[in-house]
């Protein structure tokens, strides 16, 4: 049995199997998943350098994430009169190497939520099957109702917080948008620890500091989808040009009580021969 | 570096007991490390008409608490068919946290409302759920910026005299309310985790619960 290769219990043997507890049905699955360890250390060995006999014989504890490898940086979301608006670059880093450049970040779950998760990308795959099994359950008790944005918001904070009560992280940060018909726009985000919150606007991870500070001021409940847009591109902009980790390669999308519209990726146009980026050594006067 | 499953959210609390009414007020900030994350979280959970608690700490845990905290008043109703009395909300809340001593909810919590008698009653906890009743308290990121201030100003008998005094505050509701909003703005200005608004929950017989919010200072 691989430790640190075990899928976690609930989607191998169902909730009620404890996750410190091995399972003999799901050792051979994990066996065909290990991927050899490259025998380098951290940060970026594809498993923990533990021998395989060691690790059978037990003499290592199991392990779980405890930094993520491929990531996705900032999902901004706002607020506008008829709905929300979600932006997100496609970027999968592998650390601070540009790794995968068309990766979707946000998730249509139906014609009334969508999900946008930055942090760890396998996790937000995980996550999103999650959601996927949840939808699929949803549209089977046939009782014409969908799960609001409020919903599927309380369950990821479930599953967040499950997963951290079980030293077992799903490492993301997720930001959950729609509308609902009788309760108007919603907006929320979870956290890997299970910390939530609800707002006018949100952004993880580089967003919070960058992009925050423009929501606060120019975001209002009532604005139109124009000067959404035009807020939004604005605060992907000043992202792109001070965060290192992101690229000019975009995903928007909207939720109104028509429905949901993701667009196709697209580049904002950018600026680059302001004097002070031609020669900045020359604007920054050193003392050495 | 290793991975912690806590985080400190920061925020403040403080209830007051007087003769007739009770006092429970929070910040709305949340915060990680030197982040805003919202200026409008509520701390605070109205259990039923007589009971009210506030948790600082952890939000994750909060919202946990705050859960199973609202199912068992829930159930409680159902069973006997009238609200959870402060003072057993207040035991039950002891319980819950020391269920969990060995991987602790990291909340600090007040519990408060109308006793029996209708007499303000607070309680204040540790994270493992040690309690005891006094007069009032306050818990959180500014305690110790508040808790002087609420010694000093609210008049209460000291807790060593023989033989044991009421603990209720002699204020009335109204200066009791002034005492709280001046100890919020005076926390906010020094402590980073208390600002952009306070709830005040105010319990009497007469009117049940009553909800103002006051602002503070947003930076």
């Amino acid at each position: 049995m691989i430790p640190h290769c075990q899928l976690p219990s609930h989607i191998a043997t169902g909730p009620h199997v404890s996750p410190f507890v091995s399972s003999p049905s799901h050792a051979g699955r994990a066996e065909d998943l290990h991927v050899p360890s490259s025998g380098s250390s951290a940060p970026f060995s594809v498993a923990p350098s533990a021998d395989h006999a060691e690790a059978s014989a037990g003499a290592e504890p199991r392990k779980h994430t405890t930094y993520p490898y491929v990531t996705g940086n900032s999902v901004l979301a706002i607020k506008y009169k008829d709905g929300v608006l979600m932006a997100a670059d496609m970027l999968g880093a592998y650390g601070s190497t540009k790794r995968y450049k068309s990766v979707q970040r946000i998730l249509r779950v139906n014609d009334t939520t969508i999900v946008g998760a930055s942090g760890e990308i396998s996790d937000f795959q995980y996550i999103s099957n999650l959601l996927d099994e949840l939808m699929t359950q949803d549209f089977c008790y046939d009782d014409g109702c969908t799960m609001t944005p409020k919903e599927v918001h309380a369950y990821l904070c479930r599953v967040m917080y499950n997963r951290r009560n079980k030293m077992d992280p799903l490492w993301n940060s997720l930001v959950v948008a729609g509308v609902d018909k009788t309760s108007g726009s919603f907006v929320g985000s979870v956290g890997m620890l299970g910390t939530s919150y609800t707002d006018s606007h949100v952004a993880t991870s580089f967003g919070n500091h960058l992009s925050r500070p423009l929501f606060r001021e120019f975001q209002r409940d009532d604005m139109s989808l124009e000067e959404a847009v035009s807020l939004m591109q604005e605060a992907l902009r000043v992202l792109f040009y001070r965060d290192k980790t992101s690229i000019n390669k975009y995903v928007l999308a909207k939720v109104e009580s028509s429905g949901v519209a993701i667009s196709k990726p697209f580049a904002l146009d950018t600026k680059w021969d302001l004097k002070a980026f031609v020669n900045p050594s020359k604007h920054a006067v050193g003392s050495w | 570096m290793s991975w912690s499953p806590y985080d400190l959210n920061g925020g403040t609390c403080i209830a007051i007991g007087g003769e007739g009414y009770c006092i429970v007020a929070a910040s709305t900030r949340l915060s990680t490390g030197f982040s805003i994350l919202t200026a409008d979280k509520s701390m605070i959970l109205p259990v039923n008409s007589k009971c009210l608690i506030a948790s600082a700490g952890f939000d994750g845990d909060r919202s946990q608490l705050h859960k199973v905290l609202t199912f068992r008043s829930e159930n409680y109703e159902h069973f006997h068919k009238k609200p959870m009395s402060c003072p057993a909300m207040a035991q039950m809340l002891g319980n819950t946290l020391y269920y969990k001593r060995f991987f602790p909810y990291y909340t600090f919590n007040l519990c408060a409302g109308l006793d029996d008698q209708g007499l303000g009653c607070v309680y204040t906890y540790d994270a493992i759920g040690s309690h005891e009743r006094v007069g009032y308290s306050c818990q959180g990121s500014g305690k110790d910026l508040v808790q002087p201030v609420l010694d000093n100003q609210l008049k209460a008998p000291s807790i060593l005299e023989l033989p044991p005094k009421v603990a209720v505050t002699s204020l009335s509701k109204d200066e009791a309310i002034e005492t709280v909003k001046i100890a919020f703005s005076a926390a906010s200005e020094r402590d980073i985790y208390t600002g952009d608004a306070v709830e005040i929950f105010v319990m009497t017989p007469e009117h049940g619960v009553q909800k103002e919010i006051l602002p503070l200072r947003r930076d």
